[in-house]
């Protein structure tokens, strides 16, 4: 009994229509976020007293290894939007533009112009942005400088998930010159800069007071 | 109705927008099956847009009684009559969607959930991947999938709903979209895990945890960061799906389980929760899932789904051909919670009707409803509309419009419905 199954491909064209423009200011105010808050739920009292045959409230079940700390340095990477857990390192604009050319614009095209939809525009600073105009104008494109609220995010989406054919594979000083070349190519930060741990914290995205809490709820408006 | 409107030209790339450059995939039926060892027929190729694929059927004894039936095997497949495939399909960096019109009940068979992944989906030994809890803890942990499953057990029925879904359908309404394309990034599922609380409990979390950071152990090391209170509420740590382990695609060996909020967050093939003090702002909750409104502002961390239905049966490319009742039916979910009421129409909403809820309506699952409905040959347009516990009632797409405006890229969950014409074919409603 043989179920063969024959298939064909549609591939489709997207086009993007995007704009470059010249360089604005935004407002550098962090935006405040504010944790969502959840009532206390089901699994608040949920311990080891409230399984039969468990060892009882407030016991632990011994379960588990001590954390092997060559294994947790090799993943613990992640740095949060303070900076706090940059690494050492360095990296210049010119340095990231020269690398950009030989490992990332094959898929995001020679000015970061990307091919979208499959390979995101990484360069875009829109002056129809300034307004943030997202949800009125479906093709105004949510590229670094026009929306990304964090420069932090970019050193840590870069160190972990890009180049995409060789994920994890760049050195911190490489990706401190790729986020260098990103953030200048946005207009963010200068032509002529380095950036270290140091002057990443310092960088402010034109747009981050534009995010603001869910102010959704669970009532009866739609918001 | 019949004619065509070009393929969308939007511009987002993530979650769907490929979804209406596909088409359903009828287009791979082959095979056949009897008891007379199986015939062997040829596929035909592709249904184009608007073109409906040649039927081919299956070659079976005149009369099963009259002969020996197929033996037992080891494992077990549909009937060579029923071929409910996910669509599209082949990316490493994209989704396939669930073929609702096809399914019954409200649980997702495991080969037909949903897919979306950023960085293909790895293989992952078991014996290998571990789940490491540290950060503002007491005592840092790392568990084995084994030890992971000597814990107590739960079993819950949630959906998973992408965050994308029924994009194309908000931006680009056509008639020719199925259910599969308006809605298939929603699926079903009886997950079996451990309660992230308990995992807390016994790593001892402190007391100045906040947020914890979720990262899966694929190639893009997906991140996201959650608040801690979800944790104490409903958060699970999953490792079966359907009474077996979970799929690849599903995030195999494990996967933290959400209830109720965006697909996304519900990090697959997880290997690492970090306890800390404030989000890590990673580019999955800021360039993307953040939600901009039309005041010029974009709200970050919408984890919860609201209410939402969609009619499954009768749906695009059905045919009606006998007047008389028939059940118009179809599955309604909410993340916040349960599923109170479901309205049918047959009217385009000047008058609505309280369907059946098929089931136990459960919080943060589909529910199946149902409404009989006698056609007798008019034209008619139906259109569900699902209500919360909460009381939140499922807005119609110009209601959102306006809430949220035509470029808003998450958390679609207006009004959508099936326009009948005199003759029995059935295409999609979109502009409600
Ligand atoms: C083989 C193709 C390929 C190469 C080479 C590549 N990328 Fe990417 N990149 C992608 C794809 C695909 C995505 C989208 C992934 C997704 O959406 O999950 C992406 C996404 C990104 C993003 C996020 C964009 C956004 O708006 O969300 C950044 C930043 C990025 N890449 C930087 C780089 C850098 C820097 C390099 C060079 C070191 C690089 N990429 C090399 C394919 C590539």
């Amino acid at each position: 009994m043989t179920l063969r199954r024959i298939s064909l491909t549609v591939t489709a064209s997207l086009i993007l229509v995007a704009a470059c423009g010249g360089p604005t200011n935004g407002d550098a105010r962090p935006a405040a976020i504010v944790a969502p808050t959840t009532a206390m739920g089901a699994f608040a009292d949920y311990d080891a007293g409230a399984v039969p045959g468990g060892p009882g409230k407030g016991v632990r079940y011994q379960l588990g290894h001590r954390t092997d700390s060559a294994l947790l340095a090799m993943m613990n990477r992640d740095v949060g939007p303070d900076g706090a857990e940059l690494p050492e390192g360095r990296g210049t604009v010119a340095q990231g533009a020269a690398l950009f050319a030989t490992t990332c614009a094959s898929c995001h095209g020679k000015s970061g112009e990307g091919t979208p939809p499959a390979y995101p525009r990484l360069v875009g600073r829109d002056p129809r942005a300034e307004h943030f105009a997202f949800a009125r104008d479906p093709k105004l494109p949510r590229s670094i400088g026009n929306y990304w609220p964090y420069a932090t995010t970019l050193f840590d989406y870069i160190r972990r998930s890009m180049p995409f054919t060789a994920p994890g594979s760049l050195t911190d000083d490489q990706v401190y010159a790729l986020s260098a070349y990103l953030l200048a190519a946005n207009r963010i930060i200068s032509d002529t800069a380095a950036l270290d741990a140091a002057a990443l914290r310092k960088v402010r995205m034109p747009y981050q007071n534009r995010f603001v809490p869910d102010d959704r709820k669970p009532d009866k408006k739609v918001r | 109705m019949t004619d065509h409107t070009p393929p969308t030209t939007d511009s987002h790339d993530d979650d769907n927008e490929s979804a209406t450059q596909h088409l359903s995939r009828r287009d791979l039926i082959s095979g056949a099956a009897g008891a007379l060892g199986g015939v062997m027929l040829g596929g035909l190729p592709m249904a184009l847009r608007g073109q409906q694929a040649m039927p081919i059927r299956p070659v079976v004894p005149v009369d099963a009684t009259k002969l020996q039936g197929a033996p037992t095997s080891p494992l077990g497949q549909r009937s060579a009559f029923e071929t409910p495939l996910r669509a599209p399909y082949g990316e490493t960096v994209g989704s396939s969607y669930t073929p609702l019109r096809e399914l019954a009940g409200t649980i997702t068979p495991a080969d037909l959930h949903f897919e979306r992944h950023h960085a293909g989906i790895p293989s992952l030994d078991p014996q290998r991947h571990t789940l490491t809890i540290h950060g503002l803890v007491d005592r840092p942990l790392t568990f084995t999938v084994h030890d992971i499953k000597r814990f107590p057990q739960v079993v819950r029925t949630y959906f998973v709903e992408c965050s994308g879904n029924t994009r194309s359908a908000y931006r680009a309404p056509r008639p020719d979209m199925t259910a599969q394309q308006v809605s298939g990034l929603v699926s079903t599922t009886e997950w079996t895990g451990v309660p992230l609380a308990t995992l807390f409990r016994e790593a001892g979390v402190k007391r100045e945890a906040k947020w914890f950071l979720a990262e899966g152990g694929d190639a893009c090391l997906l991140n996201r960061s959650v608040p801690i209170e979800k944790a104490w509420d409903d958060a699970l740590i999953v490792w079966a799906q359907n009474g077996e382990p979970l799929r690849p695609a599903q995030g195999y060996p494990l996967r933290l389980l959400l209830p109720g909020w965006e697909g996304n967050i519900n990090v697959k093939w997880i290997r690492r929760i970090e306890l800390g003090t404030r989000p890590w702002m990673t580019r999955w909750e800021t360039a993307k899932y953040t939600d901009p409104l039309p005041n010029g502002t974009a709200r970050i961390f919408t984890f919860e789904l609201d209410a939402k239905s969609i009619i499954t049966s009768p749906s695009h490319p059905d045919m009606i051909v006998e007047r008389g009742w028939r059940p118009v039916s179809g599955i309604a979910w909410s993340g916040r919670g349960r599923i109170a009421r479901v309205e049918v129409s047959t009217d385009g909403g000047r008058s609505w009707h309280d369907a059946e809820l098929l089931g136990p309506s459960l919080p943060k699952s589909t529910v199946r409803f149902q409404y009989l409905w006698e056609w007798r040959g008019e034209e008619a347009l139906l259109l569900s509309r699902a209500t919360d516990e909460a009381g939140f009632i499922q807005p119609t797409r110009a209601a959102m419009l306006v809430e949220r405006g035509p470029g808003t890229d998450y958390h679609f969950n207006h009004i959508v419905g099936w326009q009948v014409e005199r003759g029995g074919r059935v295409f999609f409603h979109g502009e409600t």
